[in-house]
């Protein structure tokens, strides 16, 4: 199978050299007019079929390394690895993505998948798809190449073969981690399609903003796996990593996060280049950004250059990435600069106060924050050029400086959508604004009534304070967009006499980017609540003998016990805990400390407990070595719940915004 | 003088707000407790599993234990929050701070994300007065204040078109 899987990977490689020799000439060819021996469309057709071909040889390579991983083939030193046999089935799969070389067959396997779909879909634009897929098979010579010759995944193990692998990293074994990777890697190697789109328009001088609307599902389906990404790696995290938190500001998580920002940029301000025909080359750079990001993000990671306790897999191909990356931005300056005139806008601003600036001061602000973040991630890098010495740009660092920003995004969140197109009045604005704004007065003085005060103890607190400034901001945000809705239903209700939830439906059918927007918008508004709870955060932590106690909060834990377990993979301790409220037994938790039997390695779960006030997060921490007794700690996180289910309305909101819009009756009429 | 009384007046709210903001801010965690709890969320376990001391309870960590204990004894022997952090800098390394300092080249760190900022919103709004304050700005002004065009019934009647058609395109 060893054979099979890098004859497939090579095969692959060929293919693709043959997809963007073939595609390049026959594109050069159309461009010119040349007369040829050769039908220019036929060879163009040639190099889409050798596309195509590729997709099933890396598919044959990602089913070659699967097999080897199920058939427990040590003969691989990466299935020696990242495996062993009693590694569960599901966890056999995600070895697929645990170490280097099979993350980067991932890869470049999803971006055969996505190619293979455009490719497929040719007929829509065929010129426009010929460049997107010559340049997708340009990207996808780069990991073929890498995979072929930097980090084989089929790579023969030295030496006497061994019984058994060396297992899969325990962080690794956990169901979230099944899916987790495969949707990340869609996100980021999504982003390769409308990056191909982007520069192949420019580079054949694509007329109108077509291309936008052709790479649109493509950006809104690719943004919505990154972020689902995101949020289940912020899951796993908070789940095993057993520090109570779900975001830590590690180098692997800010890699995610800055083309997350880099693509929101470009999902609002594309809107402003369809409609208006402006900041065209902002546009083009925001794609061509954000795919640099993904390939900057894997280059941090990657070739060691920042440590981070999600890089599972390390090697010395930083200075493939790094060269790649070299090329990339070479090729886009060069056809930027050789077709910038083809990017001149159509209008400008006309005001200060406008749904158009409002765009601008929102992309200002996720582009200031993409900045911080890769500021603060290579600022130990920077630090140790010129000073000598590493240092660490933790948590406190991006607390103080980012949570500002996402305040302020947070609050154009809430205003931009209440501005109109081109200009505005005082009149307007004060009918649009007098509803958001009382409702975050009213927040303030609530929150400060209910004890939700910036002063902790008598002391001032940041934590709290920006705590208060998102509960504020996030109720105006709110009012803001109901009150849209409202408006809009309102009229709905008028015309047809229907009631509100169904006016509410009829119009968001009838525009579901503008409403699909507006209910992500709210989601937004759900995680940031749900994030602003972690300045609430309780812990305690005793040793805890049997029949032990230890308060949280209104809850008091029990410990009833412990108890063993083992199979083939590992050996488990449970702690039994009685969970009391009020006096009354409510629930038992049963956090464990597992030992994997073939890696030795000891792995704790957590035990969670959540409504939607908070979280009961329970860990047993292991034994005091001076009294031999077991550590506790019990944690109450406020609202966190609240993140995960923003995240649902998130992609609820994007599914809306994919489906095309429902023309009025007169409308579609008209039309035939 | 009722432009300076009133002048006067919001000098001494400014003077007051200022004040009020920079002793809410001046104000430190004072009790142990709360002491430990944010210098050790100030400060890195240095075993390598990159979590902040505070929060570090991973099972089999070495340093952890060790150096909370090392924490509470120089909040216990009176030293300042400054002094503790740079005691364990000077004995773990620099890595040791969970983020840079407020001097030297540090300081670049700090600066840098708001000068950034700060410049990218000026730029922003010179470019956006610069648009609108151009012939071609001034000529798109000059015929959306046509009279008329600023009508209330007729801005009620753009929104409505507006939703009713659905032609918004996007937000």
């Amino acid at each position: 199978m060893a054979a099979f899987g890098s004859f497939a990977l090579l095969i692959a490689l060929a293919l693709a050299a043959y997809n963007l020799l073939a595609g390049a000439v026959a594109l050069r060819l159309l461009a010119t007019g040349q007369p040829t021996a050769v039908s220019p469309e036929r060879l163009a057709d040639t190099a889409r079929r050798a596309g195509i071909a590729g997709f099933v040889a890396i598919s044959a390579a990602a089913f070659a390394l699967i097999w080897s991983v199920f058939t427990n083939d040590f003969s691989i030193t990466y299935i020696m690895e990242h495996s062993n046999r009693a590694l569960p089935g599901a966890y056999k799969f995600s070895a697929l993505w645990s170490g280097q070389e099979g993350s980067l067959l991932l890869w470049a396997w999803l971006l055969g998948i996505y190619g293979f779909v455009l490719r497929l879909r040719h007929k829509t634009d065929v010129r426009l798809f010929a460049y997107a897929g010559t340049i997708l098979a340009g990207i996808q010579i780069f990991f073929l190449a890498v995979l072929n010759f930097a980090a084989p995944p089929f790579a023969l193990y030295n030496g006497p073969l061994p019984d058994d692998g060396n297992g899969l990293n325990p962080l690794l074994q956990y169901a979230e981690m099944v899916i987790h990777p495969p949707m990340l890697y869609l996100g980021y190697v999504g982003f390769s399609v409308p990056f191909a789109f982007a520069l192949g328009a420019l580079m054949m001088r694509y007329p109108g903003e077509k291309w936008i609307k052709i790479t649109r599902v493509w950006t809104l389906v690719t943004w919505l796996f990154l972020t689902c990404g995101i949020f289940l790696g912020m899951h796993w995290a908070y789940a095993v990593l057993g520090w109570g938190g779900y975001w830590g500001w590690d180098p692997v998580e800010n890699a995610s996060f800055m083309p997350w920002l880099t693509g929101t940029a470009f999902l609002h301000s594309v809107m402003m280049q369809e409609k208006k025909g402006m900041m065209k080359s902002w546009n083009v750079w925001l794609i061509f950004s954000t795919f640099l990001l993904t390939l900057l993000g894997t280059l941090l990671t990657r070739a060691g250059l920042v440590s981070s306790v999600h890089a599972f897999a390390q090697s010395s191909i930083g200075s493939w990435f790094a060269t790649f990356m070299v090329i990339v931005l070479a090729v886009c300056i060069f056809t930027y600069i050789l077709q910038r005139k083809h990017l001149q806008s159509d209008h400008q601003l006309e005001s200060l106060v406008s749904r158009e600036s409002s765009f601008l001061f929102n992309n200002l602000v996720l582009l200031t924050a993409c900045f911080v973040i890769l500021w603060g991630t290579l600022f130990p890098l920077l630090s140790e050029y010129v000073q000598g010495n590493k240092v660490t740009v933790g948590a406190p660092f991006y607390n103080r400086v980012a949570v500002p920003i996402g305040l302020f995004l947070l609050f154009l969140t809430g205003v931009g959508p209440l501005l109109p197109w081109r200009a505005t009045s005082l009149r307007s604005i004060r009918r649009n604004f007098v509803l958001p704004v009382i409702a975050l007065w009213a927040t303030v003085f609530v929150c400060l009534a209910v004890g939700v005060s910036p002063w902790k103890a008598g002391v001032f607190d940041s934590g709290n304070f920006y705590a208060l400034v998102a509960f504020a901001l996030s109720a105006g945000v709110t009012t803001a967009i109901l009150s849209e809705f409202l408006r809009g239903a309102g009229v709905i209700a008028k015309q047809t006499g229907r009631n509100l939830f169904v006016s509410t439906w009829l119009l968001t059918r009838r525009n579901t980017r503008r409403y699909g927007g507006y209910i992500i918008h709210i989601g937004v508004v759900v995680i940031v609540i749900g994030l602003a709870g972690a300045a609430f955060n309780r812990s305690a932590e005793s040793e805890l003998g049997v029949h032990d106690k230890l308060a949280i909060g209104p809850y008091t834990l029990e410990c009833t016990g412990f108890t063993q377990d083992s199979n083939l993979n590992y050996s488990t301790e449970y702690a039994l805990l009685d969970v009391y409220k009020g006096g009354t037994k409510q629930f038992q938790m049963t956090p464990e400390k597992r030992v994997y039997q073939i890696s030795g390695q000891p792995q704790t779960m957590v035990a969670i407990h959540s409504v939607p006030e908070w979280d009961l997060y329970v860990v047993y921490e292991g034994t005091n070595p001076d009294t031999g007794q077991p550590i506790i700690k019990a944690m109450l996180n406020p609202l966190v719940s609240w993140i995960w289910a923003g995240l649902v309305v998130m992609v609820l909101g994007t599914l809306i915004a994919l489906v095309p819009s429902q023309k009025p009756t007169a409308q579609r009429g008209g039309g035939q | 003088m009722k432009f300076s009384v009133r002048f006067s007046f919001w000098i001494k709210t400014v003077q007051a707000a200022a004040l009020a903001v920079a002793v809410c801010f001046s104000l430190g965690a004072t009790d142990a407790g709360s002491r430990f709890n944010d210098l050790g969320h100030r400060l890195m376990c240095t075993c390598g599993c990159a979590q902040l001391l505070g929060e570090c309870n991973h099972v089999g960590c070495t340093e952890s234990g060790r150096e909370r204990k090392e924490l509470s004894a120089a909040i216990a022997s009176g030293q300042s929050d400054k002094e503790i952090l740079a005691m364990f800098s000077g004995k773990y390394g620099a890595t040791m701070l969970a983020a840079p300092t407020t001097h030297g080249f540090d300081l670049v760190a700090w600066i840098a994300p708001f000068a950034v900022f700060g410049a990218a919103l000026l730029g922003t709004i010179l470019l956006v007065r610069r648009w609108v304050t151009s012939p071609a700005g001034k000529a798109q002004a000059a015929q959306l204040a046509e009279p008329g065009t600023h009508d209330p019934e007729n801005e009620a009647l753009r929104e409505k078109i507006r939703r009713e058609t659905g032609g918004d395109g996007g937000f």
